[in-house]
């Protein structure tokens, strides 16, 4: 986070990130229902800055398009996300980023859910229950300091 | 299956979540409170529900719950400032009376006893704190409950006897009494396997209903010892495989005995007791439902304390429902 810290994971692997989407003629037609799909989901996730490194999440491979599982009929989202490291002590800050970034972005129809990839997390359950109870979560936000921190994250980066 | 229908549907706290609303003892007035930090009176006009005032300025941050004093006279606001205000009724509104302060962050819950002399408030900071009231409405803090080992998400007193049960997010329920002077934890009902939301006793206080985040409802009741003056309490009950999401909050009617959950998943549902069931085992049914009650999670379900079959909704959309079963 601040420089001169050391880092927690001081060389992480990074990854490709993907192309644009490539439109096709049925996406530009105003005319044909267009649902939300996974690609969309990522779309909105995959730019995320990990709060250490001046990366986003896609390169380092804590987003992936097959952890986004979204069903428009039932207003559904359901994000992984994997820590770089099993004691990664910015895997709640990470998911908070993620859920901020979809309850901005997306309808308020729709159920967000975003939980640590199974078996990726020392404190996975903690980590879980911590972003699936949206009173803490409500409180969190409401903290300025930390508001601050989530949106630093979700900046697009020049 | 019984219908509830809709009475009226009113935005309450506008761009904004609605996360309690609470009818005082005459049934006359409902408050209700919100993450626009305001609280809201509302009563019946006609055929209509009008809001009668906004409590503004009493609080920084989101006001989570409020709760009315058993004569009427005072409402006391619990919110994420980490204080709790208590205001007075007077003839053209609302004064703020006292401000209580103490809790490390914010409060979740405040509950007045049947008696009005004791108010209690629980926090995330892991802590239920019991206050007196005297009759020159000074607050005392008299004691400081530290039984649970996370957030403490609600309170509620006991109908008639100086009994308190608190629900915490560490999937646990205590239920407390005074002892020689001290409060102290007699019980603490474990069962549910996430965060217990909320609590009711029924109206007799023998029973209490939970709910959480486990998606389920028990039923816990009261088995007292002849030999000791101890008692325990035991889930007689579990409603499973109604809630499709977390369950917020559950109201007891005292008038009908009629218990209604407010769920993540949008709906308000209300459930009846068999009246052939075994005390020991009893059996409830679903009554009625409304799927889509809210366009976003419903946080809290009031019943009317007088007109029974009326009840009250709120939700994360910022609305209030009134509806009639």
């Amino acid at each position: 986070m601040s420089g001169g810290t050391r880092l927690e994971n001081a060389n992480p692997i990074i990854f490709q990130r993907s192309g644009e989407r490539l439109l096709t003629a049925t996406d530009e037609d105003e005319n044909v229902h267009d649902p939300i799909d996974d690609r969309e989901i990522f779309d909105l996730i995959r730019t995320i800055n990990d709060p250490e490194h001046p990366l986003s999440l896609e390169e380092l491979n804590v987003v992936e398009q097959v952890r986004v599982k979204v069903n428009d009929a039932e207003s559904t989202v359901d994000v992984e996300f994997t820590p770089t490291i099993p004691h990664c002590s910015m895997a709640t800050l990470i998911g908070l980023s993620i859920k901020v970034k979809l309850l901005r972005c997306l309808p308020n129809r729709f159920k967000i859910d975003v939980h640590i990839t199974p078996g990726t997390h020392a404190s996975e359950e903690a980590v879980n229950k911590q972003l699936a109870d949206k009173e803490r979560v409500a409180a969190a936000l409401e903290n300025s300091s930390l508001l601050e921190v989530v949106n630093q994250c979700l900046s697009s980066r020049g | 299956m019984e219908v509830l229908s809709l009475v009226q549907r009113v935005s309450a706290h506008p761009d904004s979540r609605c996360w309690f609303v609470s009818w005082n003892p005459a049934g006359t007035l409902l408050a209700s409170c919100g993450g626009d930090k305001a609280i809201r009176i509302w009563a019946r006009e006609g055929d209509s529900w009008i809001c009668k005032g906004t409590l503004e300025d009493g609080h920084q941050r989101t006001v989570r719950k409020v709760a009315w004093s058993p004569c009427g006279n005072y409402l006391a606001s619990a919110s994420f400032d980490a204080t709790t205000c208590i205001w007075k009724k007077k003839n053209d509104g609302f004064e703020s009376l006292t401000v209580l302060e103490g809790h490390e962050n914010e409060v979740k819950c405040v509950a007045w006893a049947s008696s009005g002399n004791l108010l209690a408030t629980c926090s995330r900071d892991k802590s239920v704190w019991v206050w007196e009231v005297d009759e020159e409405d000074d607050y005392e803090c008299v004691t400081v409950i530290n039984s649970h080992t996370q957030d403490v998400k609600h309170i509620v007193w006991h109908p008639n006897q100086e009994l308190l049960a608190s629900a915490s997010y560490d999937n646990n329920i205590c239920i407390y009494k005074e002892e020689d002077d001290d409060w102290e934890c007699c019980a603490t009902l474990k069962g549910h396997t996430s965060t217990v939301w909320s609590l009711c006793f029924d109206a007799a206080g023998k029973r209490l209903a939970s709910c959480s985040d486990d998606c389920t409802v028990k039923i816990w009741k009261e088995y007292s010892s002849e030999n000791t003056q101890d008692s325990s309490w035991k889930c007689v009950c579990t409603l499973s495989g109604y809630h499709g999401r977390t369950v917020y909050h559950v109201d007891w009617c005292s008038l009908t005995g009629a218990l209604a959950t407010a769920c993540g998943d949008d709906a308000v549902r209300v459930f009846k007791e068999e009246n052939t069931s075994d005390p020991d085992q009893p059996v409830f049914f679903l009554a009625a439902q409304v799927t889509k009650a809210h366009s976003q999670d419903v946080n809290c379900v009031a019943w009317n304390p007088k007109e029974a079959g009326l009840l009250a909704s709120c939700s994360d959309d910022g609305e209030i429902a009134i509806w009639q079963l």
